[in-house]
């Protein structure tokens, strides 16, 4: 079974690096990428993912802001907040909207770690 | 003079603002540490222009007095990277980093000390990411506090080469309550920015990896 994974970063460099990881992990699972949290939305509304990558630190509404948001008006879609910035406040903030926070940069080990989660979450 | 101009590609502008974001971010952990309290730190832009511009930028937004912590770096890319605040901003700063229950007189003492450490974890921070990213390596000199105007920073008084350029960086911090808004620079000369178009064009390259087809049945 195929989930469909958003990607949301400003760096299309970052982007770039999680389908990387997603290829060697996940190669058949659909990805779509949006820039910010708003293009992000309008995603979700058309393209119902299933598991959300998202930047922390993005212009507009961040990372975490976004998660926060998304955790309570679509509670099945599994979050994950991408940061180089390991403070215990933003990697705590992150697991109180329940979401799971993977340090950049990213390993393909903790991406499949939280996908492996994500899936699992999913099975009823 | 004329000078051929280094380029950097919209990716490859994308690819260096990642990697100084992956800097402060990591910086941010390390004051934190340092204060004891969250750091927020960020880098929503960045530019590469010339030293006339690098001024002009600086002048339009700020006043004439400035600090700013000095670190020169050596290796594949050679060059300076300076963390500036406005001087006004500047024991905002310190008060922040060091917290605000010590006397101004304390503070006065221990101004230069907290700034140049905060200089040092940001510019080594920001430096140290982008060797490793480009799997080189860098020397970094130890941090130097300068005070002074733009022109001491980027003019033709401060060294190098007239047509070298600033990689130019705007940053947001706040700490303890505290907004201060401040710029990374990175002067290069031209062979500099020429490698470091090269370097970023090879991370952009592996991070592209081979490309995947997605096989038309699960693995």
């Amino acid at each position: 079974m195929t989930h469909k994974v958003l990607i949301v970063d400003d760096s299309k460099l970052a982007r770039m690096a999680v389908v990387k990881a997603l290829n060697a992990l996940r190669p058949d699972w659909p990805r779509i990428e949006a820039n910010n949290a708003e293009e992000a939305l309008a995603q979700i509304h058309e393209e119902r993912p299933d598991i959300v990558l998202l930047d922390f630190n993005m212009p507009g509404k961040d990372g975490l802001a976004f998660a926060a948001e998304l955790s309570r008006h679509s509670p099945r879609i599994a979050i994950a907040v991408i940061s180089a910035n390991r403070q215990a406040e933003v990697i705590n903030r992150t697991e109180a909207v329940g979401a799971t926070f993977l340090p950049k940069p990213l390993t393909e080990k903790a991406l499949g770690d939280f996908l492996n989660t994500a899936v699992q979450g999913a099975t009823p | 003079m004329a000078s051929s101009p280094v380029l950097l590609t919209e990716l490859e502008l994308d690819a260096l603002t990642e990697l100084v974001n992956l800097g402060v971010s990591n910086a941010a952990g390390s004051l934190r540490d340092l204060v004891r309290e969250e750091v927020v730190l960020s880098v929503p832009r960045v530019l590469v222009v010339t030293r006339e511009q690098a001024l002009a930028n600086l002048s339009e937004r700020e006043a004439k007095r400035l600090v700013a912590v000095r670190q020169d770096f050596e290796g594949d890319i050679r060059g300076r990277a300076l963390l500036i605040f406005p001087e006004a901003k500047s024991m905002e700063l310190v008060r922040g980093i060091i917290g605000s229950d010590l006397s101004a007189e304390d503070i006065m003492e221990l101004e230069q000390e907290a700034l140049a450490e905060t200089g040092n974890i940001m510019l080594n921070s920001c430096l140290g990411t982008i060797a490793n990213y480009f799997q080189r390596s860098l020397r970094i000199s130890l941090p130097e506090v300068i005070y002074g105007e733009g022109d001491e920073f980027f003019g033709p008084a401060s060294g190098g080469h007239a047509n070298d350029r600033v990689v130019f960086m705007y940053i947001n911090f706040a700490i303890r309550h505290r907004d201060i808004e401040g710029y990374i620079a990175m002067l290069l000369d031209l062979p500099s920015l020429a490698t470091l178009k090269t370097l970023l064009a090879a991370l952009i390259e592996r991070t592209g990896g081979d490309p995947v087809i997605a096989p038309p049945h699960g693995v």
